[in-house]
């Protein structure tokens, strides 16, 4: 019926319908009762859109390279790499919604990274003397992230009660705190780092590992998707109990089961990937026991799991508290949200404060990571962390972005990177290839909100 | 106590003759009322006030000093010098924060939504409802369905933002969050700028309505006819003046015309003035 109303309003017009555009009628016909049932399940399709960009990339890359790309091995270190960047990119999706921008994210990750590795290699040490301590990794920790806050919030504080533009505060910050690090570390690199801390980087000392293994890892996918059938049942019930209307069950049940499916097909991918033959060789002497024929699960690595815990506390914050409400509708409109009451210095300054302490944490994982703290720690990362929350769909524009989609940014361009380096694209092609996407993807991403209005 | 005591001695009557209820106290009362932007004086010396279940409409020219005079009174322009009293009392107004808490709600002329946000955020923007520190968002939809169905029953956009609604939607947005949390005191800066005919009718309804609830409306209009309609007294400026205020029985447009062209109080205007407007 649809069919012969679109072909017959189009001979209507004078032009008689092509086979091309009547083979697209019939398509789109067919796909009319899809298109609805997809539309039930309301999911965000800017974030359905991301991943099937993500897949095509894999797929192309994993074409170009052979059978490179989507292995075990290459997913997990994919993982490993994105982490820090995607951290830092669920705090700046913040600061870009209300309308502001960080510069200064790379030189306060480098300057905290720094003032972390003295502390554990060089200062605790000297106070405590001699033997190295469990306690230092943590104590290490808070300090780099109150660091974090406290240098995050000063120029928060510059920007909402100085009124002095985000972008000088922060180019500003820029070059003061990699300035800062030439002050006391004379440039130096300084290593090794503790041994606990090298786990929050993902990497292995000994038989220690920075993965939680398999079992570890089946706990954490089925504690995913409890997470996800719970919530899932507490909005039905929260909706039901207002009589709001509410999606089909099949839908409830479509949704619950693909957030299950893709969290434990990423423990399946972590537990794939085997300890090096020299590692496990090593565990299995410490265990007493024979190395199994597949070699020992590496599991989820530790920076994922800092990197989950920090999108969902982001996430809560951005979404059910007052202080993303505000935020969002700073970044909406400043004056009604001045008008409303709302105090809008003290929320800015809270959003550079989490920046800062985002920076710490992205600090931590990264010189844990690299094992040392070297001069050029996080060179360049405000443009990744940047790139990665605007491919993710946040508008300059202010008031528009979400913590998911800039960690899938931060995915998509870490893999760009990655897949290029495995089919040997030398690095300034890398750059060209990278800049183009993010031009093109916010391009596409303005056109595609344009149209829908 | 209050009871006790019979009004005469409070709240001096600034205008007699222009008070309908002299033996009420005023819901507000602004007194002196001074604002400036730099070398420009945008407010000087204003009294007015206001009574419950009253509509003053406040009038004037482009820059006349209407809309300033009322974001003193909303908290978003503390005046300069100049007191403000509610309900016979001295009321210190710094932010929009505070006059809130007086029952002072305002629909600004640029409705002062945030567009990206659905029209619960938007009601509830600044006083939102949390169960144990969260959002609760669906009470918020709740309670945004119930005040908003009382303006337009064809409302229906609870999820979207307010950017994607028509102009009398965002509209009844502005004036659902200012009546759903029991203001006592309103005040709707050019109310119908932006609405179609039948729009326009339905916040005419509502206006009749609050007014026979008790509140007090300040309403800021261009339209003469709107003002002659709603109101029971009109208060005229004139370049940051007040030129007076008069009971809308008393006067005719003409005369009301007059006094926001030639910026002069009714008793001065001669003959040949008035006659001059119609040429």
């Amino acid at each position: 019926m649809a069919l012969s109303e679109t072909t017959g309003q189009a001979t209507i017009e004078g032009r008689p319908a092509s086979p091309i555009r009547r083979a697209i009628d019939r398509i789109r016909t067919a796909l009319a009762p899809v298109r609805s049932r997809f539309s039930m399940l309301e999911v965000d399709t800017r974030l359905i859109g991301m991943i099937v960009a993500l897949a095509i990339i894999w797929i192309g890359f994993n074409i170009a390279g052979h059978g490179t790309f989507i292995t075990a091995r290459n997913l997990w270190n994919l993982s490993v790499q994105s982490a820090s960047i995607a951290i830092m990119a669920t705090g700046m999706v913040l600061i870009i919604v209300s309308r502001n921008i960080d510069l200064s994210v790379g030189s306060m990750l480098a300057f905290i990274g720094y003032t972390m590795a003295m502390l554990q290699t060089i200062w605790i040490p000297q106070m405590i003397g001699g033997q190295p301590q469990p306690w230092i990794w943590i104590v290490t920790l808070i300090v780099g992230v109150g660091l974090g806050a406290l240098i995050g919030g000063l120029q928060g504080f510059v920007v909402a009660y100085g009124g002095v533009p985000s972008f000088i505060v922060t180019l500003g910050g820029l070059l003061i705190w990699r300035g800062l690090i030439f002050r006391y570390a004379q440039g130096q690199t300084i290593a090794p780092l503790d041994q606990t801390f090298q786990m929050l980087g993902g990497g292995t000392v000994g038989t220690r590992v920075g993965a939680v293994g398999d079992i570890g890892s089946w706990v954490l996918g089925a504690l995913a998707c409890v997470a996800i059938v719970a919530s899932l049942v507490f909005t039905r019930r929260r909706k039901r109990r207002y009589g709001f209307p509410t999606r089909p069950l099949w839908a409830e049940i479509v949704v619950a089961v693909v957030g299950c499916v893709v969290a434990l097909g990423a423990v399946f991918v972590a537990i794939s990937y085997p300890l090096p033959p020299n590692v496990a060789d090593a565990v299995a002497k410490e265990r007493g026991i024979p190395v199994p024929p597949g070699g020992f699960a590496t599991g989820v690595a530790i920076p994922v799991i800092v990197l989950i815990i920090v999108g969902i506390v982001v996430t809560f914050l951005a979404t059910r508290r007052q202080f993303g409400r505000y935020v969002y509708a700073i970044g909406g409109n400043p004056d009604a949200a001045a008008l409303g009451g709302i105090n809008v210095r003290w929320t800015i300054l809270k959003t550079f404060a989490l920046m800062g302490i985002l920076a710490g944490i992205s600090a931590a994982v990264s010189t844990a990571r690299l094992n040392s703290a070297v001069t050029n720690l996080g060179v360049q990362n405000e443009l990744d962390v940047i790139s990665a929350a605007v491919i993710g769909g946040t508008s300059f524009a202010g008031g528009i972005g979400t913590i998911p989609g800039a960690i899938l940014g931060a995915v998509v361009m870490q893999s760009l990177r990655s897949g290029m380096s495995l089919t040997l694209v030398d690095s300034p092609t890398q750059d060209i290839v990278v800049g183009v996407v993010l031009v093109f993807a916010v391009g596409l991403d303005t056109l595609l909100r344009r149209r829908a209005g | 106590m209050a009871m006790a005591q019979p009004a005469p001695e409070q709240a001096p009557s600034p205008m007699p003759g222009a008070t309908p209820a002299a033996d009420r106290t005023p819901l507000v009362e602004m007194r002196g009322i001074e604002v400036s932007f730099g070398g420009v004086r945008a407010v000087q010396g204003v009294n007015i006030d206001l009574y419950p279940g009253e509509v003053v409409g406040l009038v004037g020219g482009n820059g006349a000093g209407k809309s300033t005079l009322m974001r003193t009174l909303s908290g978003a322009r503390p005046p300069d010098h100049g007191e403000i009293w509610v309900d016979g009392k001295l009321a210190s107004i710094g932010n929009p924060r505070d006059a809130k808490t007086y029952g002072i709600e305002t629909i600004y002329q640029t409705l002062a939504l945030a567009d990206n946000l659905d029209a619960p955020a938007n009601v509830f923007l600044g006083r939102e409802i949390t169960s144990r520190g969260q959002l609760d968002d669906a009470a918020m939809e709740d309670a945004t369905r119930k005040v908003i169905g009382r303006l337009n029953p064809n409302f229906k956009n609870f999820k979207s933002a307010v950017m994607r609604l028509s102009g009398g939607q965002r509209q009844a947005v502005a004036i659902g969050r200012a009546i759903q949390f029991n203001a006592r005191i309103l005040i709707m800066d050019e109310p119908t700028a932006a609405l179609g005919p039948a729009e326009t009718a339905q916040v005419r309804d509502l206006i009749r309505q609050l007014k026979k609830e008790g509140l007090g409306i300040f309403l800021v209009s261009h339209d003469i006819h709107d003002v002659f309609d709603l109101s029971e007294r009109i208060a005229v400026m004139y370049h940051g003046r007040l030129v007076g205020t008069v009971n809308k029985d008393d006067v005719t447009t003409d005369d009301v015309l007059g006094m926001i062209i030639l910026g002069k109080p009714l008793t001065k205007l001669t003959e040949e003035e008035k006659a001059a407007l119609h040429a």
